[in-house]
């Protein structure tokens, strides 16, 4: 162990060396305007930077510790760490305590993660990369229901819980739609975003055109975006893998670019407004009817609050969700669903297994952007103002991150990245620029210490012998 | 499935030849093979075995020649079908030289996914399936008895709820061919099924062909380098050379074929053309 310290400092020497020549540019200066006519200056954070650098010296020191077998001194560098962050020192940002906190817990978990991992192995020997067993799943996912169902009731429903719930919700309809194209038949698809537009477009088109109300054209704003799914996915699906990534993303951004451009029809950048809100048996939302309407609080005799149209927005997006979730099960267990996955499997086998594997991916496709097109009129009647600025590349990234660190094909999984892509950073926008940053550390972690996503349990479609049996695996 | 009287051919494939830009990689190659036969295409590396295999199953599409094959009370083109028609019409299924299963599947869910057209129409494409009509359940307990009927034959009825990509590799090999056999074909095509396998192995397998050829009746092409099983268990056998068909017959008569220990042994050619 003694020779290898002038090593691992000479090693944490180079890394923090790095680290400075970097920071200086990004975390070092930053040009400012000075206001008054006298042009941009220079703001210094070298403070900042010095912390940083000295951070990553310690880290690199404590992570090379931890690998070489010296754990405690690990854990007492990462322990000093912790301490440092949460101390009163003065730093020039509340963040750097943060930054100081955090390598120290980083530092102490990668020091502690043998003895946990011992630990965990011995309760139970798991295949790899599973955080939820089988029967955790289940249960796991029932308590979400449950929690997901009574949370309106719940103390914890203030409107920017709900509005969160809402945005989570719409996230996780749209995993779990993407889940069927990217998990399911393994055609990793960028332009997911497109088909969400298309649906809220086409709901605020026929509803402020034509009067058409949500509930009529919700379904409609489905085939549509199922119907472009399948334009768009005749001639491209025989391409596969990445090709099949480039023109997905072109084509997310060719219907962004039409929706700017063609102003007669979308008013181009500056949007659709004044779209109506979904009605509850003709009945409206408002305080006030417009004229040969009803009101919900008239017609349910209650007392008129702003919160009820929130609530029972949270529970058509719950609904939808849920009935995306129900209908990808049930395909899952039919042979097209079975179909779905062996194409991701390998789709030579399949083509000798006689399968068309262009119809198979086209169903797949299609039924994808149905689910996208629902939850993009259910977008629109939620904002009421759609532009194309809500439908750009980074949304598609979004859904995609959700689906893949989630674990492809995995449902609940889905669920707990899209809480914890689009939860956290809303939670954490008191960290403001720092926010972004804090979500790519997140992407990193999960995807070093859960490669095949949060949740990477696979349940067979079908089984020969029940499960639990001793025959099965 | 009843198959073609044995006086015709099941295959029969004329005057085959498929060129990559310059390079011909079969020229001009003809022969037949029937049911109830296990008929080996043999030759040594680069031969051509296997792209006369793709050809057969419509990886490859000919540059000339025709390919027939007469299945159950019809006759199927099949230079002119396309890739996945060739196993969902004319039933011709395949094997793979480099396994090729669905190793994140379940071994049963790889011999269901075999029985995909059958169970995709009994779901009335998926509509049937949705509301779970009686007849599509009872279409897939059917599916199920078949695939539980060959995990029997090979073997593998324990491991049935296993990932496929788990099993050790001789029970792969016979799950490949099982899954092809699920696709209730009237050929079977395995391209190299001895590759990799241990003596016992192989012996197991012949015994599989065996059956397959007897209880099926179907007819099977083989390609195979294992002299033991060719020998062992072929009707037929053609051997191929740098493309072209050198050799045709029983074991016995290619066995003693001057052209084809030229082949194998290397005898140098141009001091015997001198």
């Amino acid at each position: 162990m003694g020779p290898r310290l002038p090593l691992m400092l000479k090693d944490a020497g180079l890394t923090a060396f790095v680290a400075a020549a970097l920071g200086i540019f990004i975390v070092g200066f930053r040009t400012v305007d000075q206001g008054g006519g006298k042009g941009l200056g220079f703001d210094y954070h070298l403070v900042d930077l010095a912390v940083a650098v000295v951070v990553i010296f310690i880290g690199r020191l404590g992570l090379s510790m931890a690998a070489n077998g010296l754990r405690w001194p690990a854990i007492v560098l990462g322990v000093a760490m912790i301490a440092a962050g949460a101390s009163p020192m003065k730093l020039p940002s509340g963040f750097l305590h943060w930054f100081v906190a955090l390598g120290g817990v980083l530092l102490v978990i990668r020091a502690i993660w043998p003895w946990a991992n011992d630990a965990l192995g011995a309760a139970a020997r798991t295949p790899s990369g599973v955080i939820l067993g089988k029967a955790g799943a289940k249960w796991f996912g029932w308590l979400l229901l449950a929690f997901a169902v009574l949370m309106p009731f719940s103390p914890l429903a203030d409107q920017k819980t709900m509005d969160l719930g809402v945005l989570i919700l719409t996230y996780v309809m749209l995993g779990w739609g993407l889940n069927i194209v990217v998990g399911l038949a393994g055609l990793l698809d960028l332009g997911y975003v497109a088909f969400y537009a298309v649906g809220a477009y086409a709901y605020a088109l026929l509803s402020t055109q034509y009067g058409l109300g949500f509930w009529t054209v919700l379904p409609l704003a489905g085939m549509m975006a199922a119907l472009f799914g399948i334009m768009l996915g005749f001639p491209v699906l025989r391409l596969r893998g990445d090709y099949l990534a480039i023109v997905t993303l072109g084509f997310g951004e060719i219907i962004r670019l039409v929706l700017l451009n063609w102003f007669d029809l979308t008013n181009g950048p500056a949007g659709i407004g004044s779209i109506p809100g979904p009605t509850l048996f003709g009945a409206v939302f408002a305080e006030t009817p417009p004229p040969g309407k009803q009101t919900v609080s008239e017609m349910l005799g209650i007392a008129f609050d702003g919160n009820h149209r929130l609530i029972f927005l949270y529970y058509i997006i719950l609904g939808l969700a849920l009935i995306t979730n129900l209908f990808t099960q049930r395909m899952r267990r039919l042979p097209v669903g079975r179909a779905w996955e062996a194409l991701r499997e390998d789709e030579t086998a399949c083509q000798a297994l006689g399968i068309n594997p262009t119809n198979t991916k086209l169903t797949a496709f299609a039924i994808g952007a149905m689910f996208a097109g629902f939850a993009g009129s259910f977008f629109a009647a939620k904002q009421r103002f759609i532009s194309p600025e809500s439908f750009v590349f980074i949304e598609s990234a979004i859904i995609l991150a959700i689906v893949v660190l989630g674990g492809m094909g995995s449902q609940i999984g889905v669920v707990l990245a899209a809480v914890l892509l689009i939860g956290l950073p809303e939670w954490f926008r008191d960290l403001g620029n720092y926010r972004m940053l804090a979500f790519g550390l997140a992407m990193v972690l999960i995807m070093v210490f859960k490669p095949r996503g949060l949740v990477s349990h696979r349940e067979p479609s079908i089984r020969l012998h029940p499960a639990g049996s001793g025959g099965g695996g | 499935m009843t198959a073609a009287p044995s006086t015709m051919p099941l295959i029969e494939v004329e005057h085959l030849t498929m060129r990559f830009g310059g390079l011909v990689a079969i020229d001009d190659v003809s022969f037949s093979a029937r049911s109830r036969e296990i008929t080996a295409v043999i030759g040594p590396n680069g031969a051509g075995k296997t792209t006369v295999f793709n050809c057969i199953t419509g990886f490859y599409k000919p540059t000339i020649g025709r390919l027939t094959l007469r299945g159950a009370g019809a006759e199927f083109l099949l230079e002119r079908m396309r890739g996945h028609e060739i196993g969902q019409k004319a039933r011709v299924a395949r094997t793979f030289q480099n396994i090729r299963l669905f190793p994140g599947m379940t071994v049963l869910e790889n011999l269901m996914v075999a029985q995909h057209n059958k169970l995709m129409r009994a779901s009335g494409w998926s509509l049937l399936g949705l509301v779970g009509a009686a007849r599509f359940q009872r279409a897939e307990a059917a599916a199920v008895d078949l695939a539980r009927l060959w995990l029997e034959r090979i073997g593998l009825t324990a491991d049935a709820d296993r990932p496929a990509g788990e099993l050790p590799y001789g029970a792969q090999r016979r799950l490949e061919i099982a899954r092809a056999m699920c696709t209730e074909p009237v050929l079977l095509c395995l391209d190299e099924p001895a590759a990799g396998l241990n003596p016992r192995e192989s012996a197991e397998l012949n015994q599989l062909l065996v059956s397959i050829r007897d209880r099926d009746g179907i007819g099977v092409l083989l390609i195979e380098h294992d002299m033991s099983v060719v020998m062992n268990i072929s009707d037929h056998i053609v051997v191929l050379d740098y493309g072209r068909k050198i050799a045709e017959g029983g074991a016995q008569a290619v066995r003693n074929d001057p052209a084809v220990i030229r082949a194998y042994l290397g005898t140098d050619e141009e001091a015997l053309d001198a």
